[in-house]
């Protein structure tokens, strides 16, 4: 797999199969990159849920927090790491250790740990890192041109009226070879 | 599913326009609306915050203008846009993303009349500083460059001279000093060059000219090239410090590589307040639909009218970067060899009188002072925009008494020379 550039049929593959999504490192703060990833996708229909020992007792948008993924008690397809790319190697390990094991590791848009990257897909895993999953849900669907960004797809049909909790057609025409190597060019590493 | 590449004029008709949700209407329709509707106080609230993607208040974004943005970047190679007001206005927002009081940019000296007036002058208000280069001379922007520099300004095309810029070498010399590189494309527009492809790492237009390319609609455009990492040093707070207007968030963090689009959008035009109406956003678009049969257009006719002008006895010269008499004909092959554009300048023989007179014969060619129109534009410097300078500092400025500048439009170019022809005899 190469983690510098993903075809929008992979992106679209994982955004289209998994339901439940267990996010790590998910910040109560209403300005957190996270908590922003963590809203719109429980918008977009996904089951979610906040992983943050810190958190324990409280919950998120109305979804309790957990201490950590072996606390969640019910499968989960995806896991998602908003952490830095320090822990991704533990993460990777917590999520191996789960039965089921998790479809999908997801490290977020400025984290990547291609050690911890090549362990997961050893296990049959897919990956994706430096990647948010909000961004890639908002330009698949197209729903992220409202703000100006070019989603590199292109569509003919009407779509439907985007409602609270609304799954959105993924399927449009890609663009561009359909790879993200700008992001790469701009890839972040400092801390979350 | 199989992933290919649609081409250029796929993308100028297609690209970030889809049918109307609500009504199908297969033409982007004009929201021509002030403000929209929030769903409840939750989703009012998550807009405000920048957490959920829609629409507030046209003076922040408006979905004409969205369907316009994404075009652009995509015909650019970007991965977002703003538009705004005018060229002018696109200019000012780039700017305040980046200079905070006493920091500098460097920038070409052959530039647009008006972004050297707005550089030298309207600046200066803001603190902003301007450090002139040679673009014919690399080594004077490498030399401009102080521990106050935050970007470098230059277009990719001249205006009026035509002369094309050697983009990768400066790109080279931004990249060294750790700073962006903006390109003015207005006069190449995406069909002939595409800055990004060169190492631009912001593009901006002015949709006023061939984009809109109509002569109808005042506008202009900042695309994020995505490259720039600004989180590496803390020389663009904008972007990478916690931003006080939004509660601490953090631009590049939160949108990776379209955070300057995105604080140009909600830092910038919020702010500031230039924004484009959706009417002329929708005329701009429709305009951007035939930018390649346009564009051609314009490119053969004007290297069909220059070289018939060389040839003519009452011309002195011609200066068309499409000519392989041209000092810029090395690099119009190398960025535009589809053509090196619609603008160019050429000198009559008889000096001021002659430039006079050849504007007030034209019959075809239309006397006013803009350019990227479909009609063929002529203008004479001297007795015009530089009117208020002196006969050497017109000289210096490409304006000398006997330059005329053209923009070629597309009507039939025999009409055009004939055009030419009449006048320059009469
Ligand atoms: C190269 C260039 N940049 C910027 C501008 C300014 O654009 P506007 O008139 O849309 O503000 C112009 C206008 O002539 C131009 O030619």
């Amino acid at each position: 797999m190469d983690h510098d550039h993903y075809s929008d049929a992979y992106i679209r593959s994982i955004l289209t199969s998994v339901k439940t999504i267990a996010m790590v490192g998910a910040s109560p703060l209403n300005v957190r990159p996270s908590y922003f990833a963590f809203k719109y996708l429980a918008e977009r229909g996904y089951d979610m849920i906040p992983v943050n020992p810190g958190q324990v007792g409280k919950s998120l948008l109305g979804k309790p927090f957990v201490a950590s993924l072996s606390e969640i008690g019910r499968p989960v397809d995806m896991v998602e790491i908003f952490r830095s790319a320090q822990y991704a190697p533990a993460l990777v390990e917590e999520a191996l250790a789960l039965t089921p094991q998790p479809k999908v590791i997801w490290m977020q848009l400025g984290v990547r740990h291609d050690e911890a990257g090549a362990r997961a897909e050893a296990a049959g895993l897919k990956v994706v890192m430096n990647r948010c999953p909000k961004i890639e849900y908002g330009r698949l669907s197209s729903e992220i041109s409202w703000m100006g960004v070019n989603s590199r797809t292109l569509s003919s049909k009407r779509p439907p009226m985007p409602t609270h909790g609304m799954r959105l057609s993924l399927s449009r025409q890609s663009v561009g070879g359909a790879e993200t190597p700008a992001a790469d060019r701009a890839a972040r590493t400092h801390e979350h | 599913m199989t992933e290919r590449t649609p081409g250029f004029a796929t993308l100028a008709v297609h690209a970030g326009a889809q049918p109307d949700p609500t009504t199908g209407a297969r033409a982007t329709p004009i929201y021509q609306t002030t403000s929209f509707v929030f769903n409840d106080a939750d989703h009012a609230a998550a807009l405000f915050g920048l957490q959920t993607f829609g629409n507030i208040y046209t003076r922040i974004g408006n979905p004409t203008q969205a369907v316009l943005e994404e075009r652009v970047a995509a015909l650019e190679g970007g991965t977002a846009a703003l538009a705004v007001a005018s060229g002018h206005a696109a200019q000012v927002i780039a700017f305040h993303n980046l200079l905070t009081p006493g920091d500098e940019f460097v920038a070409a000296r052959k530039l647009y009349g008006g972004s050297i007036n707005q550089f030298s002058h309207a600046y200066k208000n803001f603190g902003w500083n301007v450090v002139w280069a040679d673009p014919d001379d690399i080594s004077t922007f490498r030399k401009a460059i102080t521990p106050k520099t935050k970007a470098i300004f230059i277009e990719s095309i001249a205006n009026p001279g035509g002369s094309i810029t050697d983009i990768e070498a400066i790109a080279a010399v931004a990249r060294e000093a750790g700073v962006p590189l903006i390109v003015d494309n207005t006069l190449a527009s995406p069909y002939l060059l595409r800055p990004i492809d060169h190492g631009a790492d912001i593009v901006l237009h002015s949709l006023t000219k061939f984009l809109g390319g109509h002569g109808n609609s005042i506008g202009g455009i900042i695309v994020d090239a995505g490259t720039f990492d600004w989180s590496k040093t803390d020389r663009y707070p904008m972007l990478s410090a916690p931003r006080p207007e939004y509660h601490g968030i953090k631009l590049h963090e939160t949108f990776g590589n379209f955070a300057f689009a995105i604080a140009a959008r909600v830092l910038g035009l919020r702010d500031l307040g230039p924004a484009i109406s959706p009417f002329n956003a929708f005329q701009i678009l429709t305009g951007i639909e035939t930018l390649g049969l346009r564009m051609q257009k314009h490119s053969d006719n004007s290297k069909a009218v220059a070289e018939w002008l060389e040839s003519h006895p009452a011309v002195a010269w011609v200066n068309y970067a499409g000519l392989p008499s041209n000092k810029y004909y090395a690099l119009a092959r190398k960025y535009t060899p589809k053509g090196a554009g619609a603008v160019f300048t050429f000198g009559v023989r008889g000096g001021y009188d002659a430039g006079v007179k050849l504007v007030s014969n034209v019959k075809l060619f239309s006397h006013l002072a803009n350019i990227g129109d479909t009609r063929s534009l002529i203008i004479h410097p001297a007795s015009t925009t530089h009117s208020q300078l002196d006969d050497e500092q017109k000289t210096k400025a490409g304006a000398g008494p006997e330059v005329v500048r053209l923009s070629i439009g597309i009507e039939d170019k025999d009409d055009l020379i004939a055009d030419l022809d009449q006048a320059l005899r009469a």
